[in-house]
This record gives structure tokens, C-alpha cells and sequence, in this order.
């Protein structure tokens, strides 16, 4: 079985600050990756550079066995990848589920001329685009007003928009950045089964997150990253009980600097 | 769940229209209506003073429609807009003049010649972004005006006199004022109904993830280049053809017409009716090209006081007289309700 998603000693340099400094790791179909690590560790970094919004300075993207290292982030979204980014990005000033038609503009089966001259084939896309919305949002468990501007709904809310967006695009491929930060304990639960059921859809994940409770008890398999590198990655149980990972999160103690002097 | 409503930005009407005024100006029968009034404006007075004016008006509605596809739908600041304006309107007056055709056999030459310009200034200045393309395409409109003003085969400074008519048929001759109002409004609606549904498609909703936030829309598969390359393509050919009517209606193509003021006062209907909504444009591009004509009586101070009551406008609706409702109707009960098992649990 060929990996969804494999990155190979992934590099990006900003000057001299080595952001990304050789990450390689893979994610195969129906897997949730979680990829860990302090503040200023590099993995939004990293994300940016498989959705083709950094240029990698070195390493290689391939998704679906295909080599997307360097393309534009439309070509690589068209190959299958879809990401929700760290701090909301929705179109505030649109509605609900014109937010959601945006992840289908690669399947619209219309035209411009098709728009001008209103025919069959455009009104039968656009029902299929008003449908789907309604599906994607009815999937992520969206409830409220969907003919509003999304800047007129909760922070929770938006989340949920932004990943029916994410899914609309149809992707193999599925990157969510920090989906639980600001939400509450119910709400992490909710978010903690939609993974669930995304995965069930034959959806790759790979998400960054802080939360280690959900990350734990999400992912079949865990990156740890610290100042640009891999550190460690493994099962759950395995990166938790790692010392390289205890000591990134928690600094080193002096018993530590003496038997393990560089990680 | 707690309330985060962002109030950093300007409240904005939300839901269904509620009032029966409100109801009237969103319904889909009210393009007719306009049309209808149009086409009894002459009816009401047909000197050909106020022939003169109207026709200018129902031209400067075209234009703002195609501006509007480039400024209110894609967000590009464009202050050189009546470039493409220019290039339709030289086209058609050589050619026909040359050799001697009716302006209408020149449409395919000028459709061809308006694509290739917004081609030729998009192609480099849309890598830019906000200010940056705004100046650019300020420095293209003014590059178009001072080649045709250099220029001998647009005839200098002095450009192209005694251009034929848009068409003769038998005993109708398209060069009549009254007939050319008409023609010219029919053409215009049409062109206003195709800006319309082009924003409200596929790739209208491409120009507005664009202009609301060109990574997220990247990310979502939109090639923002193209988009927005389509974008000044279509504004080209609704300024080209604006600039076919215009040679019909003056007979004339100089320089003087295409000065920076010409694209600023088209941005302006468009920013003055609201940005987006063509319906608000096209009521923008009327106050602007109307109000200076019914403002006559103040002689040298006219454009003081229309200056005046633009700037009374831009305070008290700066989101322009008309904008766009970001309102859409609600999934009706009962609904597909296809979601996964579980997508639909409460709270």
C-alpha cells in the first residue's frame, strides 16, 4: 500500500533559521498522525510546506505517490490535500455555506458561459453545491443560521465551518492545525468522534495539537518535533514514555544533562 | 457556547428581508422594471439634450458593470480601467473607418484586441497585490492615453472624427439618437444581467474567496492567478465594448476622453453603489453620471456641491448606497437531512 502522504527529510530555511530541519514521516489511508511539539517547533512550518505555501529548501512532498515539492498550494490542494490553518481563515464577509462551496470548486461541472446563459447544466451544479453544503455541514454537526455571514457566528461554530470547508474538497488527504484550541471539554469530545468519522471516510489525518489527552487518545501513531527535527515518533504509548519527548516538554533536570547530553 | 461575535467590524443587516420595501428591491422581477424605465425614459423627454445624457449614462452603467466584475467582485484596485475603454473604442474607429464598415463588424477584432490587453497589463500586474497593483494599472491607464495621443494611426491629439454609425438596416439607421438610446440600453441590460450571474456562479464566488482571502482560497484548490487573470479579462470586455458604443454615440474617439478622471469616476460609481452588488452599481453609475447633468443650473459650482454630496454619501454609507446582503436562504424544512449517522447530534 502506497502512503498517502510521505514526507522525506523535509528542510525549510528562513535565513538562517532552520525551521524544518529533515522531518520524514508518512501517513497511510484511515490513519490519524498527530504531530507534537513546543511552541516554535516548526510543524506549522512543515504543514505550510506540504500545502505548498513555504518552498521547501530541500526534501521532497509526494502525495499519492505523486511529487508535489514545490508546487502551488492549488495544484497540491488538486492532488488531493486539504488543511484548516492555525488561526481561522474563512471568508468572513460570505455565507455559511458559500464558505463550504469553496472546498468544491474543483468538482463544480460548470462554466462561465454555463453561469451567463443560466443552462440545465449550471443549475444542476449549483443544486449540487447548495446540497453538499448542506451535507458537509449537517457531517461536522454545524447548527445555526447557514445563510449568515460566518463573521456574524460563534468561534466554535466558525471551527466547525472550516473543517465542512476542508471536506468538501473531497480530499485523500486531511491537515487540521490546532482544531481544539479554544474549544471546551464537550466540545474536544465532538471533535475527538468527527476525526473519527472523517478517518472512517478513508480520509488520511495528520493534525497538529497541544491537547495531549485528545492527541493520545486520537492518533494511531505520534511525531514528536523540536527546534526544527524529528525527535521521535512512535505509537502513543511509546512517545510518551520517551525521554527525548519528556525532556522537550518539561527541560532537562541535572540527573538528565549527565546521561543524556544531546537529544 | 459563549458568543464571540467579532463587533470590530461594522454591524451588517443580517437574515431575510424584512420590510416589504426591502422585499421589493431584492426580487428578481425588479431588473425588468428598470429595464421598463429605460425604455419609457424618452417617452418623458427626448430632446437631444437629454437623448445625449441618457445614452452617456446607460454607457457609463456598462462600464461600471465590468469594473464592477474586477473592484467589487475580485477586489482588484484597478485605476486604469477606461485603458480597455480606449482600446475598444480605437479599435472599432479605425477599423470601421478604414474601411468604411458599420462599427458593429468590428465587435470580433475588438473583442480579440480588449482580451489580449487585459492579458498584456494583467499578465504582469496581478503577481501584485492591493497598492501595488492599484499604481500599476493607474501607470497602464495613462501609458494607453499618451500612445494613443503620439500615435498617427489614432490620429493624435486631435483622434478619429466621422466614425459610420453601429449599423444601417433599410430605412433604420442605428446613428439616429433615439434608435441609438434604445439599442444602446438593450445592449447594456444585457451586459449588466451577464455581470450579475457571472457573480453569482462558480467562478464569481472564485473572484470573492480571492478577494476575501487569497491563501484560504488557494488552499481550497482556486488558482488565484487565473482567477483573477479571468477577472480583468471579463472587466476588458465589458470596457472594450463600452468603448464600441461610446465611438457610435460620439461618432469621435480623442485622448481627452480617456483621462485618469474617466476611471476614477467609474471606481466611483462602483464604490459609491456598492461594491459587489450590481444592483447597487448600477444605481452608483446613474448618480454619477446623472447628477452633474440635473446639478446644470449651478453653472461653474456644480462639481463643488457634487463633490459635496459625494462625500455626505461616503460618510453616512460608506459601505455604499446599495451593497450586497451576504444573506442567502435558509435550507427549507425538512431538508435533505442525508448527514452520517450522528452528524446531526445536539449539543
Amino acid at each position: 500500500m502506497t502512503a498517502i502522504l510521505e514526507v522525506k527529510d523535509l528542510q525549510v530555511a528562513f535565513g538562517g533559521v532552520k525551521a524544518v530541519d529533515g522531518l520524514t514521516f508518512s501517513a497511510h489511508e484511515r490513519e490519524i498522525i498527530a504531530v507534537i511539539g513546543p511552541n516554535g517547533a516548526g510543524k506549522t512550518s512543515a504543514f505550510n510546506c506540504i500545502t505548498g505555501f513555504y518552498k521547501p529548501t530541500s526534501g521532497s512532498v509526494l502525495i499519492n505517490g505523486v511529487d508535489t515539492t514545490g508546487k502551488r498550494p492549488a495544484d497540491i490542494a488538486a492532488a488531493g490535500v486539504s488543511r484548516t490553518f492555525q488561526n481561522l481563515r474563512l471568508f468572513p464577509d460570505l455565507t455559511v455555506l458559500d464558505n463550504v462551496r469553496a472546498g468544491m470548486h474543483l468538482y463544480g461541472g460548470q462554466n462561465w458561459a454555463d453561469a451567463i446563459f443560466h443552462t440545465p447544466r449550471f443549475r444542476r451544479s449549483e443544486a449540487m453545491y447548495t446540497e453538499q453544503a448542506h451535507h458537509w455541514l449537517d457531517f461536522v454537526g454545524f447548527q445555526g443560521a447557514r445563510g449568515v455571514p460566518v463573521r456574524n457566528l460563534s468561534y466554535g461554530q466558525q471551527k466547525r465551518v472550516e473543517i465542512a470547508r476542508a471536506l468538501a474538497r473531497k480530499a485523500v488527504l486531511l491537515l487540521l492545525d490546532e482544531p481544539a484550541a479554544g474549544l471546551n471539554y464537550s466540545e474536544k469530545q465532538q471533535l475527538l468522534e468527527l476525526c473519527r468519522r472523517i478517518r472512517d471516510l478513508g480520509t488520511a489525518i495528520v493534525l497538529i495539537e497541544h491537547d495531549m489527552g485528545l492527541v493520545m487518545e486520537l492518533s494511531e501513531r505520534i511525531v514528536v518535533m523540536n527546534f526544527g527535527r524529528e525527535i521521535a515518533a512512535g505509537a502513543p504509548a511509546e512517545v510518551k514514555a520517551n525521554p527525548a519527548v519528556i525532556e522537550a516538554y518539561l527541560g532537562k533536570d541535572d540527573e538528565a544533562v549527565a546521561t543524556n547530553g544531546d537529544a | 457556547m459563549s458568543e464571540n461575535v467579532d463587533t470590530t467590524q461594522a454591524p451588517r443587516k443580517i437574515g431575510p428581508p424584512i420590510s416589504r420595501v426591502s422585499r421589493l428591491l431584492e426580487s428578481k422581477q425588479l431588473g425588468w422594471v428598470a429595464l421598463a424605465g429605460a425604455l419609457l425614459a424618452p417617452f418623458v423627454t427626448a430632446t437631444p439634450y437629454a437623448l445625449n445624457v441618457m445614452t452617456t449614462a446607460a454607457i457609463f452603467v456598462m462600464l461600471a458593470s465590468g469594473l464592477n466584475i474586477v473592484v467589487g467582485y475580485c477586489g482588484l484596485l484597478d485605476l486604469g480601467y477606461v485603458a480597455f475603454m480606449a482600446v475598444g473604442a480605437y479599435t472599432a474607429g479605425i477599423l470601421s473607418k478604414s474601411f468604411q464598415l458599420p462599427l458593429i463588424f468590428t465587435i470580433p477584432a475588438v473583442l480579440v484586441l480588449t482580451v489580449l490587453a487585459g492579458l498584456i497589463i494583467g499578465g504582469p500586474t496581478l503577481r501584485l497585490r492591493s497598492d501595488y497593483l492599484a499604481i500599476v494599472t493607474l501607470g497602464f491607464g495613462e501609458i494607453t492615453r499618451i500612445t494613443a495621443n503620439n500615435l498617427t494611426v489614432t490620429g493624435g491629439p486631435s483622434g478619429i472624427f466621422g466614425i459610420p454609425g453601429l449599423l444601417k438596416i433599410g430605412s433604420v439607421d442605428v446613428e439616429d439618437p433615439a434608435v441609438l438610446y434604445y439599442v444602446t440600453v438593450l445592449v447594456v441590460a444585457v451586459f449588466v444581467l451577464a455581470s450579475a450571474r457571472l457573480g453569482k456562479s462558480r467562478l464569481g464566488r472564485a473572484w470573492r474567496f480571492v478577494r476575501e482571502d487569497e491563501d484560504a482560497a488557494e488552499a481550497m484548490g482556486i488558482h488565484t492567478y487565473k482567477v483573477k487573470l479571468l477577472a480583468y479579462i471579463f472587466g476588458a470586455i465589458w470596457g472594450g465594448l463600452g468603448g464600441v458604443l461610446f465611438a457610435a454615440h460620439l461618432s469621435a474617439v480623442s485622448p481627452q476622453s480617456f483621462i485618469f478622471l474617466q476611471s476614477a469616476l467609474v471606481l466611483m460609481a462602483v464604490v459609491l453603489g456598492g461594491m459587489g452588488n450590481m444592483r447597487g452599481v448600477v444605481i452608483g453609475a446613474l448618480v454619477i453620471s446623472l447628477v452633474p447633468e440635473l446639478l446644470r443650473d449651478l453653472g461653474a459650482h456644480r462639481y463643488l456641491f457634487f463633490g459635496l454630496l459625494l462625500v455626505v454619501v461616503m460618510v453616512f454609507r460608506p459601505q455604499g448606497l446599495w451593497p450586497s446582503r451576504g444573506y442567502e436562504p435558509e435550507r427549507p424544512a425538512g431538508g435533505t437531512g442525508d448527514g452520517e449517522p450522528g452528524g446531526g447530534q445536539s449539543r
